[in-house]
């Protein structure tokens, strides 16, 4: 009698991950289908956190939008807060003076540099490293602290407005600013030991779910994770926008476009931020931070209010219910390198002190609409590693 | 090379009636044209090599119900020639009467979410879509948002939402938790 291996029957498997499972962060809900360990087909649901945000907007003015933006990708408000105001200044046509200009980027730069800590260390707690997550987060509370002298606020920092900024910079935030860039650099260094010539990171990540550049032009992906696979476009140097243009950096450009490019390309943004954040110091220009008074869009400064009548006028133009400024009918857009991608703000102003519509172009949307076409013939586990490196933001993904 | 000025004359010799014109605010270059020949254009745009856009970046739509403008929608393509980082942005416009366009969706795969996520919110089909469904809102939600006759308050969607009522005080450890 000789005994015949006997096929095994498999049946597949339906698996609901989400929409509130830890390694979503955010509420995303994924449909596998599953033959034993593989993953054969994926439905991505989103929409758990849709709030209307672009609905809200036409019914808020300019600056009050600017607390709404903070919620859309709450890992890095600034950028966000930048975006919009860039988009509101191209339709009312203000020149925002080169301090502001600089105080914005070195903003932009240390939220990029938070943003990208906070992805690197999910990343690689979804994979299993808990130690660099908290070595990254120890970092990001950091540079939160930096924007909550600066602002006020940790997260929701709203922190522009539309012609200039909340306010200057107070004693304190410069010598703030210095001593992160010079920690920064110690944290990168140990997330870079930790992680970059690991046996298990390098298992876990290397040649997992490659992105094609065809496929990222197609599906609209953009930074990072685009440049991981080779497209070589940042905004910052091919549209430079809020001074961009005097700051020296590289664009840092993966190959296979695999999740280990994808942090391979985060971990040296980050170094390239702290140049951009060191040459902001060294060449910050002085004077104000906000426009002119006279363009009637910023509020001006106290004694003027207290002390000249024009002031009084001009804060009472612009605070009560029914006034404030009133852009020209027409729409504007400036695109932004934000740390997901490229973000901008689509304003169409039918010449009243709300907009018209407001649309988001939120980077995470794009980058998520390939996860359908990555993930089928990979491993759950691996599943958790793609999303981990993809940096989905669930508030910017459906606002 | 993005030859930006050739656009009025090839847009008018190919289309006439069709192409509505060039509108330029604040160095944002917008064409407008009818929705009937969107495929057409933005084919042209991305294969002609005197525009090369080969970028989507952005898709949406606008409500004109109340600004007014030559149809009631419009749907707006950004564009982007990635080799000379210059933007165009393509308006088509489409009337109130069923609202329908074709997709674009073969053209740049990031057109799917977008487009679902249109007509999600206006309410305009995209003909030739591979899976034409709500993507922010459930599946079974009436109305579509971001229509200007749509109130900001909504229309009463969030009052019967099912209540769990739970399983505490009393009915605890035997009462059941659930919807009523």
């Amino acid at each position: 009698m000789t005994l015949e291996a006997q096929p095994l029957i498999t049946e597949p498997l339906i698996l609901n991950f989400g929409p509130s499972h830890p390694a979503t962060h955010g509420t995303l809900r994924v449909i596998m289908e599953l033959d034993g360990e593989l993953v054969t087909k994926v439905t991505a649901e989103i929409g758990y956190l849709h709030s209307g945000f672009e609905k809200l907007g036409e019914h808020l003015d300019y600056n009050q939008y600017i607390t709404i933006t903070d919620r859309m990708n709450y890992m890095s408000p600034m950028c966000n807060n930048v975006a919009f105001a860039l988009a509101a200044e191209q339709l009312l046509d203000l020149e925002v003076p080169l301090r502001a200009q600089y105080l914005r980027v070195l903003m932009c730069e240390f939220s990029r540099i938070a943003d990208h800590l906070l992805c690197v260390g999910m990343q690689a707690v979804d994979v299993g490293a808990f130690t660099v997550f908290l070595y990254g987060f120890r970092m990001r509370e950091q540079i939160y602290d930096l924007f909550e002298l600066v602002c006020g606020s940790r997260l929701t920092t709203s922190y522009t407005r539309v012609g200039g900024l909340m306010r200057d910079l107070p004693d304190g935030a410069i010598p703030l600013a210095a001593y992160l860039i010079e920690e920064i650099p110690n944290t990168l260094r140990e997330i870079d030991g930790l992680l970059s010539h690991n046996r298990i990171w390098l298992d876990r990540t290397r040649g997992i779910s490659p992105i094609s550049p065809e496929q990222a032009i197609s599906y609209g992906l953009s930074g990072p994770l685009a440049r991981a696979c080779g497209v070589d476009y940042d905004i910052r140097v091919k549209e430079p926008y809020s001074a961009y243009g005097d700051f020296d950096f590289d664009v840092i450009i993966g190959k296979d476009g695999d999740v280990y490019d994808r942090y391979i390309v985060r971990l040296h943004e980050m170094w390239e931020s702290l140049k951009i954040c060191r040459q902001v110091l060294e060449k910050l220009p002085g004077g104000p931070v906000n426009v002119d008074t006279d363009s009637k869009a910023i509020l001006p400064p106290p004694d003027e209010v207290f002390n000249s009548i024009e002031g009084l006028i001009y804060h009472f133009e612009l605070t009560m219910e029914n006034r404030g400024f009133e852009p020209p009918v027409g729409d504007s857009y400036v695109p932004t390198e934000s740390p997901n991608g490229e973000l901008g703000f689509y304003i169409v102003s039918d010449g009243g002190r709300e907009p018209y519509r407001i649309r988001t172009r939120p980077p995470s949307l794009m980058n998520y609409s390939i996860f359908e076409e990555l993930v089928p013939g990979l491993m759950v586990s691996d599943v958790v590693a793609v999303l981990g490196s993809m940096n989905i933001i669930a508030g910017e993904l459906d606002r | 090379m993005l030859q930006a000025d050739l656009i009025p004359t090839v847009m008018q010799d190919r289309y006439q009636n069709d192409f509505l014109g060039i509108t330029d605010f604040r160095g944002m270059v917008t064409i407008n044209i009818r929705g009937a020949i969107v495929l057409d254009v933005l084919r042209m745009m991305k294969t002609d090599p005197r525009f090369a856009c080969n970028f989507l970046a952005d898709l949406t739509a606008v409500d004109h119900l109340l600004k007014g403008g030559h149809a009631r929608y419009s749907v707006v393509y950004h564009l982007l020639n990635q080799y000379d980082a210059l933007r165009i942005v393509v308006q088509a416009w489409v009337d109130e009467e069923a609202p329908s366009l074709a997709s674009v969706a073969a053209l740049w795969r990031t057109a799917d979410w977008q487009e679902r996520e249109v007509y999600d919110l206006f309410g305009i089909e995209f003909e030739g879509h591979p899976d034409l469904r709500r993507i922010l809102n459930p599946d079974d939600y009436k109305g579509h948002p971001l229509r200007k006759d749509y109130p900001l308050q909504g229309r009463g969607e969030r009052d019967d939402f099912p209540v769990v009522e739970r399983s505490i005080g009393s009915k605890w450890p035997t009462g059941q938790a659930g919807f009523e």
